[in-house]
């Protein structure tokens, strides 16, 4: 019973983490947009998650000893780097952030991110109703 | 989690933003001073920031190695000529009655200032963006 209550929530959770993941990176791309050289990063939402629904998890906690329990926390797929983001237009000092790409994601993902948690609330409730009838 | 390491690096652009207004409020303040305490004239002053890794991982795909704060390595002298201005009565005027003063560049130091309110700003914006999540996170199952 608890099993298909983790499984029900399962990809909500690993698509929450995604984005939370995801909103970092881009939060690290907006501070250094005055930053020489530097490159702004992201990673690629659908394989990420697609990748994390199938077990591919590259983010882990280090377990020490063999009756640690396995962590289950979603990151960006095994095969899955992160990737460098085209730059609409060369700068002289060689950074890439293009703030108007990075604010949009930002809030972008940010919207994602809230329907997700909405996502996961009515799922909640909807659970709660077929338990309490 | 990673919406908190968000305070952290938006932190982090916030003080190097915050030195860099520190440094053009310097410059502009100076931009007519011929002497300043070492008995030449001032000389404009520019900061240098540079990424630094919020956390290492030991795997290089983690999105802990691609999150980056920022940081001021150094603040460094503008190394143009300082600017000559002819004045004989004024009492730093060298033999041929011309006066040397910083190097500031006023426009350039506007601009300066500008780009680091508005870098400041989208900082702030993050950050409230991360608390508005994460207040949202808090009343899951409510």
């Amino acid at each position: 019973m608890i099993n298909k209550l983790d499984e029900t929530f399962r990809f909500y959770q690993d698509a929450a983490n995604l984005r939370a993941q995801r909103q970092q990176l881009i939060a690290s791309n907006i501070a250094n947009a005055d930053t020489p050289h530097f490159k702004a990063r992201d990673f690629n939402f659908k394989t990420a998650l697609e990748g994390a629904l199938q077990g591919n998890r590259a983010v882990k906690l280090i377990t020490s000893a063999p009756n640690h329990i396995a962590p289950s926390v979603g990151g960006p797929a095994d095969g899955e780097s992160l990737l460098y983001r085209p730059a609409v237009q060369g700068s002289v000092d060689g950074n890439t952030v293009d703030m108007d790409v990075e604010r949009s994601q930002f809030a972008d993902n940010a919207i994602h991110y809230e329907a997700n948690l909405t996502f996961i609330s009515d799922q909640i409730k909807t659970m709660r109703a077929a338990i309490q009838g | 989690m990673s919406l908190f390491s968000i305070f952290a690096v938006a932190g982090s652009a916030m003080t190097a933003q915050n030195q860099r207004l520190n440094v053009v409020a310097s410059n502009l303040a100076n931009a007519d001073s011929a002497a300043s305490s070492n008995g030449q004239p001032y000389k404009a002053k520019q900061v240098l920031f540079s990424s630094t890794p919020f956390a290492a991982s030991s795997d290089p795909d983690s999105v802990a190695n691609g999150t980056h704060g920022v940081k001021v390595t150094s603040v460094i002298e503008n190394q143009s000529p300082m600017k000559l201005v002819h004045d004989p009565a004024h009492p730093m005027a060298n033999a041929e009655g011309y006066v040397s003063m910083p190097n500031v560049n006023v426009v350039e130091e506007m601009v300066d200032m500008i780009s680091a309110s508005r870098s400041y700003q989208n900082n702030v914006d993050m950050m409230n963006t991360a608390k508005t999540l994460l207040l949202k996170t808090l009343t899951i199952g409510q």
